[in-house]
């Protein structure tokens, strides 16, 4: 049993290698934080978005988060969120922002929770078995433990709680995906303007979510030691996970562009030539190709399945994934009804400032500071629900 | 209204009536005597302003009437006139439904329309609330001039999507913007079909020397960092009963202006006032994309007949400011 507390656990401390990432992200959060006070106090006019290309990294960036976030349906122990909050005074209800945002709170608080409860007995068994707990992080433990004795009420009220959860993160992960896309689809624009775009964008969702689950894993079981507990079987079962994800989002983009394709309406033929054959040529066959096509056959092979090929390919498709979103904003934008006169050459042509990228970094660099301190302060895996799989009784065993 | 409630309780309760009625007599007489003194100070004050103004002045009222006033009685309201334009500006003329025609066989691109519209309401060169475009529909057919501007919807897919209803439809069919509300997330951009829409990027043009102003939200100026802006059917002359400044500075009567409910628009050049329908129908007038549902306010008659040579522009697109 101490086993177990020691092997999950031991990397709940302080050590120097911790310091100097932090310090690292801390420079870098700094860096970009001056981009982004640039951009309150002169306004969106430093980054390169214009009137026509009025969304794009942010909103891209945005979309990316959202889809990646769906790493919280996918596993319990650790999680990075990133949730838009406004304060709306005046709200319309029709409005799809509004509904985005009602879902993506939702769905936080239920990850959040989903986070918390599990976690409850770890904190009670840790705060009570493990010596090496730092000693400043002992009271939150015991506050977190919320009086937890592994009382068989107690048990029976944490499990019906977390059943209920993980049936309400699934409508709730559903929604914010669909709703997210609705933010596109509900508009006219060519590239938009399409019904499959909700489950376009669950399944868009489930590829990175699951490319992201497994570049975690890999990280986990490396720096944290976890060998024994994140096995080659689990990288086997994700790689067949997202092979068949990949499958079904597949299908949807060739639906997404074939059916226009074969119309060539006006409108939809000037969008599909600028990602097909255009400026947009080079990003869309690279991420359509390399970044699904070549990825999903390479994983059908159980050589490629392995932690490491596993893992590189999951980097390849999760980066692609992030141009895919680009991809999806961005063409759109630039080629409206009308046609764009008498504008300065900025206004036609979108090319992102180097405060913009900071800006759109600066998300990426809070979302690996949140990830960084709590797999710090909290168990991976959770402690418990290991040792009772092993068939050992971690509170118990301590009195006897 | 607290005497009345004073002498209902005292009608109640007999018992304390007579030290009610002793209170009240009191506080008459004391309000009759400050009512006095207020009186003989008001008069004091009339005297004085008497001799100082008293003149008459004509002014326009809310509901459009020519009102003549004297100018004692006019007193400044309490209340932010910013706060008081803007619910001014939620609602609508009444009785009223602006139209505009856009004849394209007169248009030859002067584009004074869009120097009047930007020295209206304070844009850059690069900003417009209306925009002349060279249109081609198909590779045989003649190009032409089109001057495009904010449809004003009907059915307006940007005021749907507007999260905090600072962009609003009202009852006269115009379709404005709020920016105090305005959160600058450029969904309005994205679902416009017709891009009538700019965002302020950068400072606005000489946002500085405007700082501070009441914002009219009719004129939708001093414009705002940050904020959405594009046309509003010139609302704050609609209110005036004049045309709007892009209608009234074309010098080659392409544009006609006025109410469907009078069935009667204007010329902006000729001033001349015709039949709405009849100027529609005889001329074969039609929408912009109508086929998208959005049912514009703006309706186009054809570039037939045209008695002079499609000219490209010339002009360099403006740099940015």
């Amino acid at each position: 049993m101490d086993q177990i507390i020691n092997d999950l656990s031991h990397h709940i401390r302080l050590n120097k290698g911790f310091f100097l990432w932090m310090g690292f992200l801390a420079l870098a959060f700094l860096a970009c934080l001056y981009a982004y006070i640039q951009q309150l106090r002169y306004g969106l006019g430093v980054a390169g978005i214009r009137d026509y290309i009025s969304w794009g990294l942010y909103i891209s960036n945005f979309v990316f988060f959202v889809a990646s976030s769906l790493i919280g349906m996918l596993i319990s122990a650790v999680l990075g969120l990133i949730g838009l909050a406004y304060v709306f005074l005046y709200a319309r209800f029709q409005s799809p922002i509004l509904w985005d945002v009602t879902v993506i709170t939702t769905y936080f608080v239920i990850s959040l929770l989903l986070l918390f409860l599990p976690m409850i007995p770890d904190m009670a068994v840790l705060y009570k078995r493990f010596a090496n707990l730092p000693s400043w992080l002992k009271p939150v433990y015991k506050v977190l433990s919320l009086n937890w004795t592994d009382h068989p009420e107690q048990n029976r009220i944490i499990h019906r709680s977390i059943y209920i959860l993980l049936i309400l993160i699934i409508p709730a992960a559903l929604s914010i995906h669909t709703v997210t896309s609705w933010l596109f689809a509900l508009t006219v624009r060519p590239g938009w303007d399409s019904t499959i775009f909700g489950p376009y964008f669950v399944s868009g969702a489930f590829v990175a979510g699951s490319a992201a689950v497994i570049i975690a894993m890999f990280f986990f079981r490396k720096n944290y030691k976890l060998q024994d507990y994140l096995t080659d079987l689990h990288f086997n079962n994700m790689g067949k996970v997202l092979v068949l994800v990949a499958f079904v989002y597949l299908y949807f983009n060739i639906n997404e562009y074939l059916v226009p394709g074969y119309k060539l309406k006006r409108a939809d033929a000037v969008h599909l030539k600028e990602l097909m054959s255009g400026h947009f040529a080079l990003t869309f066959w690279l991420v359509q190709v390399g970044g699904l096509l070549i990825p999903i056959v390479l994983m059908l092979f159980r050589k490629m399945r392995k932690p490491l090929p596993l893992t590189l390919i999951s980097i390849v498709v999760l980066i692609a994934a992030w141009f895919k979103r680009y991809l999806i904003v961005v063409p759109a934008m630039a080629h409206p009804f009308l046609p764009v006169q008498h504008v300065p050459d900025n206004f036609k042509v979108y090319s992102p400032t180097l405060i913009e990228i900071a800006i759109t970094l600066l998300s990426f660099i809070l979302v690996l500071i949140i990830i960084t301190l709590i797999s710090k302060f909290f168990p991976v895996i959770p402690v418990v629900e290991t040792a009772k799989e092993k068939g050992l009784d971690p509170l118990k065993s301590n009195e006897s | 209204m607290d005497e009345n409630t004073v002498e209902n309780r005292d009608e109640q309760d007999p018992s304390k009536s007579s030290r009610r009625n002793f209170l009240k007599n009191i506080g008459l007489l004391g309000a009759g005597v400050a009512a006095g003194a207020g009186a003989l100070y008001s008069g004091d004050i009339f005297e004085k302003k008497k001799a100082a103004t008293g003149e008459s002045r004509v002014l326009l009222t809310q509901d459009n009437k020519l009102v003549e006033v004297d100018s004692l009685e006019l007193k400044a309201l309490s209340k932010n006139p910013t706060k008081l334009m803007l619910e001014k500006g939620r609602e609508g003329i009444e009785g009223r439904r602006w139209v505009m025609v856009i004849d394209l066989s007169k248009c030859r691109n002067a584009r004074r329309c869009i120097a009047a519209c930007q020295e209206a309401h304070q844009l850059k060169p690069e900003q417009y609330h209306l925009n002349t475009l060279q249109m081609q529909d198909s590779p045989g057919t003649a190009p032409y001039q089109m001057p495009k501007n904010c449809q004003h919807c009907d059915n307006p897919p940007c005021v749907s999507v507007c999260p905090v209803d600072a962009t609003y439809k009202r009852g006269d069919g115009i379709v404005l913007i709020d920016n105090e509300r305005c959160i600058g997330c450029r969904f309005c951009m994205a679902a416009c079909p017709y891009s009538a829409r700019i965002f302020h990027w950068t400072a606005p043009k000489d946002s500085d020397k405007h700082h501070g102003e009441a914002y009219n939200v009719e004129l939708n100026v001093p414009q705002k960092l940050g904020t959405i802006s594009k046309c509003l059917f010139s609302a704050d002359r609609c209110r005036e009963g004049k045309l709007p400044y892009c209608v009234s500075a074309c010098p080659n009567g392409v544009y006609y202006f006025g109410d469907e409910n009078e069935d009667a628009v204007t010329n902006g050049t000729t001033k001349e006032t015709v039949r709405l329908s009849k100027l529609l129908r005889d001329n074969g007038a039609y929408q912009l994309m109508p086929e998208l549902g959005t049912k514009p306010r703006v309706y186009y008659l054809p570039p037939k007949n045209r008695l002079f040579p499609f000219e490209p522009a010339t002009d360099e697109s403006p740099k940015e400011g």
